[in-house]
């Protein structure tokens, strides 16, 4: 069944209109990725349905609810949690502190403080410390290890891989292989398109705030999804609006 | 010993000026609002407790748990009436919607209860006279005594409270960045209005304790405030402890001032305040800037 659905999304930072009439649906324990360039306004859109930016129109369902109006922390209560572009973390509080703030949701489930250090070893003997002093690799998984505190439903991840090495990016996608494998729905923005078509069932290219392409990993060829990333088939009226 | 007296004497009054700097502090370090209405609001509790003691005969202490509750309401609509609102308009917005709300608490005062000075002394028994001899020279008061305690243990109590349980947690996230904090299920409106109403609290308890050791009337806020700010800039804003030894620094300062000279009081206070300051200023510091960690 669909768990969460995006109708006719409008979302507008000031003047400027970064989604644009996006409908999007999710599937219980699908994982869908979001890709494009920069400014194609995925993170925004993971923002709208995660409740931190409040959309110009459209609707939000989970599971058959509209929670369009509702704000981020009550989301939360409902199982969606996004893991922020940049981490986001509580730079001035410790490790322990940033994960134990996810239970202000008040979920219930397999994730708590032990479980999330037993899944991200490099934490462990890190807790104590102030998350602004951790590495990269260690930020990001605070990130994902706070997130999955509050036990969502669907999982939100925003360019998990940005700022990391390849080996750590490695590491971090093996934790998500786990999540997937335990039925989390997940929606993820990756700029590494490879990797992107490798763990999603499902791929949405968006382009100027548009979803222009959108389909099944398998059946996607990685030629029509970088077309359709760059907005080739639109290259006529490119030309035309050139000097 | 005079020397030594003076600077007990100081210590102890420091204990004061850390009561009535810490909800400042605390709303300026965690919420990062300075609010200027602090000292009004300070003398707000202490006309609710003039009027418990003598209209209705309850103990000054008796009193101040009466009035903590309500201050604690008046925290909580300032949040969402005043601060929330003009937060929306700016930094500078809520700095001039507090200093209008002084005005209007100091005037509806004035307006209420006349321009007598009150002290609640009088309702306290010997409270505000009994003291312990330490030698032949040395004194010390009960009240200021009971005032240092209470400073230590309320500021112990508010550092305990952020740093160990799940909603001083929240209220600290949500000071950093109400934005993530809503993403982790933190109802930042709540964190915030929960915030002021402890600070007013605290404001309550600086009152009643001004109430007690000294003289108030309607337009005694300003002062207040003064000295509150004092004390939280040199404890450096927004940290807790350093502004028990703000306090302290101050009122040290004015004891040793008024040794001096009569007229030392207030002037060596201030001239600690500045060389603080400006000895920040130097280091590329600014007193008021939230603490780095």
């Amino acid at each position: 069944m669909s768990q969460l659905v995006v109708e006719n999304l409008d979302v507008r930072h000031g003047l400027l209109q970064a989604v644009r009439g996006v409908s999007l649906t999710v599937h219980r324990g699908e994982v869908v990725a979001l890709v494009g360039a920069n400014g194609a306004g995925k993170t925004t859109l993971l923002r709208a349905i995660a409740g931190a930016h409040p959309p110009a129109g459209g609707r939000i369902l989970l599971d058959g609810t509209e929670i369009t109006a509702l704000s981020a922390h009550r989301r939360v209560g409902m199982g969606i949690a996004l893991v922020p572009e940049g981490r986001r973390l509580f730079t001035r509080m410790t490790v322990e502190e940033n994960l134990l703030l996810a239970r202000s949701a008040r979920r219930r489930g397999p994730w708590g403080l032990d479980a999330v250090l037993a899944a991200f070893p490099n934490l462990a003997q890190r807790r104590q410390h102030l998350a602004g002093t951790l590495s990269g690799g260690e930020q990001q998984a605070t990130a994902i290890g706070r997130a999955l505190m509050t036990n969502p439903e669907i999982l939100l991840l925003d360019e998990v891989s940005l700022g990391l090495s390849p080996l750590v990016v490695d590491i971090v996608y093996d934790q998500l292989r786990t999540l997937i494998e335990g039925g989390t729905t997940i929606v993820l923005v990756e700029q590494d398109l490879s990797r992107a078509m490798a763990v999603a069932d499902r791929v949405a290219c968006m382009l100027e705030g548009r979803i222009v392409l959108e389909g099944k990993s398998a059946d996607l060829g990685r030629d029509a999804v970088t077309e359709a990333y760059f907005g080739l088939s639109r290259g006529n009226t490119a030309q035309g609006a050139a000097p | 010993m005079t020397w030594l007296n003076q600077i007990i004497q100081g210590v102890l009054l420091g204990g004061y000026y850390a009561l009535i700097a810490c909800g400042l502090s605390f709303m300026f370090g965690v919420m990062r609002i300075i609010n200027l209405a602090h000292g009004s609001l300070a003398i707000l509790a202490a006309f609710a407790m003039f009027v418990l003691a003598d209209r209705f005969g309850v103990q000054p202490l008796a009193g101040l748990v009466a009035v903590l509750p309500a201050m604690a309401v008046v925290g909580w609509v300032l949040q969402r009436g005043v601060l929330e609102r003009s937060a929306r308009g700016g930094q500078l917005v809520p700095v001039l919607s507090t200093f209008g709300l002084a005005v209007v608490v100091d005037n509806l005062l004035f307006q209420q209860f006349g321009a007598d000075t009150r002290s609640l002394a009088p309702y306290a028994g010997s409270l505000a006279y009994d003291s312990w001899a330490i030698t032949d020279d040395i004194y010390i008061g009960r009240l200021a005594a009971l005032t240092f305690a209470t400073s230590v243990l309320l500021l112990g109590a508010l550092q305990l409270f952020l740093t160990r349980t799940a909603l001083g947690r929240q209220i600290r996230a949500t000071a950093e960045d109400p934005d993530t904090a809503g993403l982790v299920g933190v109802d930042a409106r709540r964190a915030n209005a929960i915030a002021a109403a402890i600070a007013m609290v605290t404001v309550g308890v600086a009152g009643g304790f001004l109430a007690l050791r000294a003289t108030f009337d309607p337009y005694a806020g300003g002062p207040q405030l003064i000295f509150a700010f004092e004390a939280a800039v040199i404890g450096g804003a927004g940290s807790l402890w350093g502004t028990l030894g703000g306090g302290i620094v101050l009122g040290v300062a004015q004891s040793l001032g008024a040794q001096v000279s009569p007229q030392g009081f207030l002037i060596a206070g201030h001239a600690v305040f500045l060389a603080v300051l400006f000895g920040r200023l130097f280091r590329g510091r600014f007193g008021l800037r939230p603490r780095a960690a």
